[in-house]
C-alpha cells in the first residue's frame, strides 16, 4: 500500500456562535470565536490517497485527477467565502475544524475511485489542525506520522 | 469516521543527558555534548492529539480553552524555562531523553477529563521529533 498526500490551501471566514445558547453563553463557549463579524484564517488541507500503483502507470491516481477533485469540491466551494452562510454542507452547523474536516471527507469520499481516501488533515492555523479517518482506517497508519 | 483534534505547544527548557547507570567515560560516549555538565537547552514542540465524538452543539471535540489550560498547568508552567533535570521531579531518575520527555507529557496529559488522548508528538529540535501513544492495553511502560 502507498500513500499519496496532495495539499491545498483555502481562505474563509467564519463565526462561532449556536443559536440555542445565550448570547452570554456563546461568548463564553466560543470567546473571539463569538464576534458577529466573523474572523479567517488561510486553511491548509492535506488529503492522502491509499492505494496499489497501477503497473502501466506507477501511480496510485493520477494528481492531476485528485487536483481537479480538490478545486471542485473544496476551493471552488470554500476558498473567500464566508462559511456560515455560503457553504450549503455547513448550514446549521458550527464551522470548526472538526465540522469542515468531516464536511470535505463527506465531499471527497465518494470521488476518489482510485485508490481510497485514508486521510484528510485540515490546519485552522499551524497550531491547530484536525485528522479525519475512515472507520476501519488506523489512527495510526503510515499517514497519521509526522505533522 | 473519526476525528482526532491535534493542537501544538512550546516550551523552552534545559537539560543534562546523564545516566546514574554509566560510568563518566560511558556517559562522555554515549550523550557526547548532551552530557556537558552545565546542561544545555531547547525550545521543545508538543503536539498533542486527542479523539473523541464531536458536541453538536460547539462543533468541537474538545474546547480549545479547556485543552490549553490543562496543557498550560499540566506541560508549560512545569517546564517553560526550567532545568528539567533539577526541576521536574520525574527526571531526577529518569535521563530527560526526548523519549522519557514524550512518555511523562503523555502520562500527565492522558488525565485530560474532556477528550481520549491519542498522541505525543515532542520535536526537540526541528530536525528530531518523537512519538508516544501509550502502551497497549494490559501494559505499563516500564520506566
Amino acid at each position: 500500500m502507498v500513500y499519496l498526500t496532495r495539499k491545498i490551501e483555502f481562505s474563509a471566514s467564519h463565526l462561532y456562535h449556536n443559536p440555542a445558547f445565550s448570547a452570554e453563553e456563546n461568548r463564553r463557549v466560543f470567546g473571539k470565536c463569538n464576534n458577529p463579524h466573523g474572523h479567517g484564517h488561510n486553511y491548509v488541507l492535506e488529503v492522502t490517497v491509499a492505494g496499489e500503483p497501477d503497473p502501466a502507470t506507477g501511480m496510485v491516481l493520477d494528481l492531476k485527477e485528485l487536483k481537479d477533485i480538490l478545486q471542485r469540491e473544496v476551493t471552488d466551494r470554500m476558498d473567500h467565502r464566508f462559511l456560515n452562510y455560503e457553504v450549503p454542507e455547513l448550514a446549521g452547523k458550527i464551522p470548526t475544524c472538526e465540522n469542515i474536516a468531516a464536511v470535505i471527507w463527506r465531499l471527497l469520499e465518494p470521488k476518489i475511485t482510485r485508490g481510497h481516501l485514508n486521510r484528510v488533515r485540515l490546519y485552522e492555523t499551524p497550531d491547530l489542525f484536525v485528522d479525519c479517518y475512515g472507520e476501519g482506517n488506523g489512527a495510526r497508519a503510515p499517514a497519521g506520522g509526522g505533522g | 469516521m473519526r476525528l482526532q483534534l491535534s493542537r501544538r505547544y512550546r516550551f523552552s527548557a534545559s537539560h543534562r543527558l546523564h545516566s546514574a547507570q554509566l560510568g563518566e567515560d560511558e556517559n562522555r560516549r554515549v550523550y557526547g555534548k548532551c552530557n556537558n555538565p552545565y546542561g544545555h537547552g531547547h525550545n521543545y514542540v508538543v503536539e498533542v492529539a486527542v479523539s473523541g465524538p464531536v458536541d453538536q452543539s460547539t462543533g468541537m471535540i474538545a474546547n480549545l480553552n479547556d485543552l490549553d489550560a490543562f496543557v498550560d498547568s499540566e506541560i508549560i508552567e512545569p517546564f517553560d524555562h526550567k532545568y528539567l533535570n533539577e526541576e521536574v521531579t520525574e527526571f531526577r531518575e529518569n535521563v530527560p531523553t526526548t523519549e522519557n520527555i514524550c512518555i511523562e507529557i503523555f502520562n500527565r496529559l492522558s488525565r485530560f477529563p474532556r477528550a481520549r488522548l491519542e498522541r505525543v508528538r515532542v520535536e526537540e529540535t526541528g530536525l528530531n521529533s518523537f512519538e508516544y501513544a501509550g502502551e497497549p492495553a494490559g501494559e505499563t511502560h516500564d520506566r
